[in-house]
């Protein structure tokens, strides 16, 4: 697959949602007045029977699904990633998490890809809140066809998942071929002298990284930690008997992400060096996602400084 | 179902009160005052008007039962217990550690058909299970209780325009109107200005009675369920916190306080007065 191949990871949900509803009758969409915007267009106009629109109103909208999941419906409650986390928080918590409901909160505008939308719309908290409530599992793919892999493994899986999408469009890394199992660490490649560890939009940034590395004699190895509950305790354990040297990229604030959840179980492990790369911990602003990126140092460069230091 | 005398259901109401209280009693905890207000209602749901069976708690075709305002748990678990869900014994484990009666209401607990507690938030999944009933044409119903206070709650009036659009006669929702909160009287804490004529303006059928009275209880949900209309139904039932007992009612502290030996004593004696013949 072309890495000229751009695509939002919103689309890849989009395309999957309606594949499953028409094998499933009980998958329902639950929007909230952005439906077009989270791409569940095609989904209510080809399925109006199984798509509900509750208007803007988030915290029901959780309700309601739990209500529909309780009575045996897989209910997908699509809306942005701050609201689904936030304005929705108490619900997911209560109403879907407590009684392990199998809702799956599916949001677009993860991270800060709602760039221009500005702070108001950029989620860099959602993952770090969520992860803290038992019974959820929290995933977020890195290109359009882990997107559609993982969105159908949600889909199988009986329990609440919080799924999260990029509102840009980023480099399709894998192809169609590629498998992905919720809670498995997608190894891209192996190396020996550093272990990247990165999700959603900043596993693209982890290759990119690991390829200037190379040319510079500095073998990585990259994991895709689509999943950062429950994490991959296994991948992360190896990284640090093999390599010891770890960095975690992420479209996310640095606090309660993936690279303190990966600083969790290499700090409990007594062994290896840990740097993370992440937004810093302060509010967004309207700007191109790229340079929103750079202003927190997400970048190619960054990493590549990092990984030099830790093999100097 | 339906085939017992209001005189019956009194006097189950009766049973069902004197299981709060000495459930709470035993606790040293719980919220009497709203338990007991919307005891009426519970008694009739479940002893008249639910289509449920207590040995098959998770039938598919049960009607619902939610209980937003979650706190007042100990009338629903008295309820359950009365039917059979569970050994009446069951009700001395109110609070305690490994009990299916939690604070507030768990799926843990056979007949609890959602969790609540956090107020506001039981209207919308009460919606989500009548919906789901449209979806796959079955017949059952859902009742929900919420209270005057729940309703400062924004989720609650979210729930309603749901409700409304998508044409759920097959909701039931209880509005325990005992004009007391937990800080104060409702007025004092958030005026509820004409509260059943907001509920009809969101596009319920209203049918505003004496929320305490068995014979109107009846009749409004008998009307309630046969009404097909395509239109939410809200029974606002004018009560009193703490009714049967004469200290507690209308009084605000009796909202979450549990009785001493004297005033246990005192309230079961109170109640037993009030069984009427058959």
């Amino acid at each position: 697959m072309s890495e000229t191949v751009k695509l939002p990871t919103r689309d890849g949900f989009g395309d999957e949602i309606v594949a499953l509803g028409k094998e499933n009758p009980d998958i329902l969409v639950v929007d909230v007045d952005i439906g077009k915007s989270c791409k569940t267009g095609a989904f209510r106009q080809q399925l109006p029977q199984q798509h509900l629109n509750v208007g803007i109103a988030e915290q029901n909208g959780a309700g309601v699904a739990a209500g529909l999941a309780s009575c045996g419906k897989i209910p997908f409650v699509v809306t942005y990633a701050a609201f689904g986390s936030m304005r929705m928080c108490e619900m997911i918590r209560q109403e879907i998490c407590y009684p392990k409901l199998n809702v799956k909160i599916a949001c677009s505008h993860g991270g800060v890809t709602p760039a221009n939308d500005g702070a108001s719309h950029q989620a860099i908290e959602d993952m770090g809140i969520l992860r803290t409530i038992p019974n959820m599992t929290v995933v977020m793919p890195a290109d359009y066809w882990s997107a559609r892999k993982l969105v159908r493994a949600a889909a199988e899986f009986n329990g609440p998942v919080y799924l999260r999408f990029t509102r840009d469009a980023i480099p399709v890394i894998y192809d169609e071929s590629a498998e992905f199992t919720i809670g498995k660490a997608h190894q891209v490649q192996d190396g020996k002298d550093v272990a990247i560890i990165a999700n959603g939009d900043t596993v693209r940034l982890a290759i990119e990284a690991a390829k200037v590395l190379a040319a510079e004699g500095i073998s990585a190895r990259v994991l895709d930690m689509h999943t950062i509950k429950p994490l991959d305790v296994e991948a992360v354990t190896a990284c640090v008997n093999d390599i010891g040297k770890i960095i975690t990229v992420e479209d996310h604030n640095i606090l309660n992400g993936l690279g303190s959840a990966v600083a969790e179980v290499v700090a409990e492990s007594g062994k290896g060096i840990l740097r993370r790369v992440g937004i810093q911990d302060q509010f967004g602003q309207s700007a191109p996602y790229e340079r929103l990126l750079a202003i927190n140092g997400v970048t190619v460069e960054h990493i590549v400084e990092l990984a030099k230091e830790l093999n100097a | 179902m339906k085939d017992m005398s209001i005189a019956q259901l009194q006097n189950t109401c009766v049973d069902l009160k004197k299981n709060v209280i000495s459930m709470i009693y035993k606790a040293q905890s719980g919220h009497p005052g709203g338990s007991l207000s919307v005891a009426e209602f519970m008694t009739a749901c479940y002893f008249h008007e639910m289509n449920v069976d207590p040995q098959n708690p998770y039938w598919p075709d049960r009607d619902r039962f939610v209980l937003s305002k979650g706190h007042v748990c100990p009338a629903q678990y008295a309820a359950l217990a009365m039917k059979g869900y569970f050994p009446m014994k069951e009700l001395d484990t109110l609070r305690k550690e490994g009990s299916i009666l939690q604070g507030h209401p768990n799926m843990k607990c056979p007949g609890i058909d959602i969790p609540t507690g956090s107020l506001g938030q039981g209207l919308a999944c009460a919606v989500g299970m009548a919906i789901a009933a449209k979806l796959n044409g079955q017949s059952y119903r859902v009742f929900s209780a919420v209270g005057d206070g729940e309703c400062n709650e924004g989720e609650i009036w979210e729930a309603c325009q749901t409700a409304y659009k998508y044409q759920l006669d097959n909701l039931v929702v209880f509005v325990d109107y005992n004009n007391l909160q937990l800080d104060g009287t409702c007025d004092e804490v958030m005026p509820p200005v004409d509260l059943g004529a907001k509920f009809r303006a969101f596009g319920f059928d209203v049918y505003e009675i004496n929320g305490n009275d068995m014979a109107e209880m009846v009749k409004a949900l008998d009307l309630a369920v046969a009404t097909k209309d395509g239109k939410p139904k809200c029974i606002f039932g004018h009560t009193v916190k703490g009714k049967g007992v004469s200290y507690m009612e209308n009084v605000c502290g009796w909202h979450g306080t549990a009785p001493n030996e004297e005033q246990y004593k005192q309230a079961i004696a109170e109640l037993d007065t009030q069984y009427v013949s058959c």
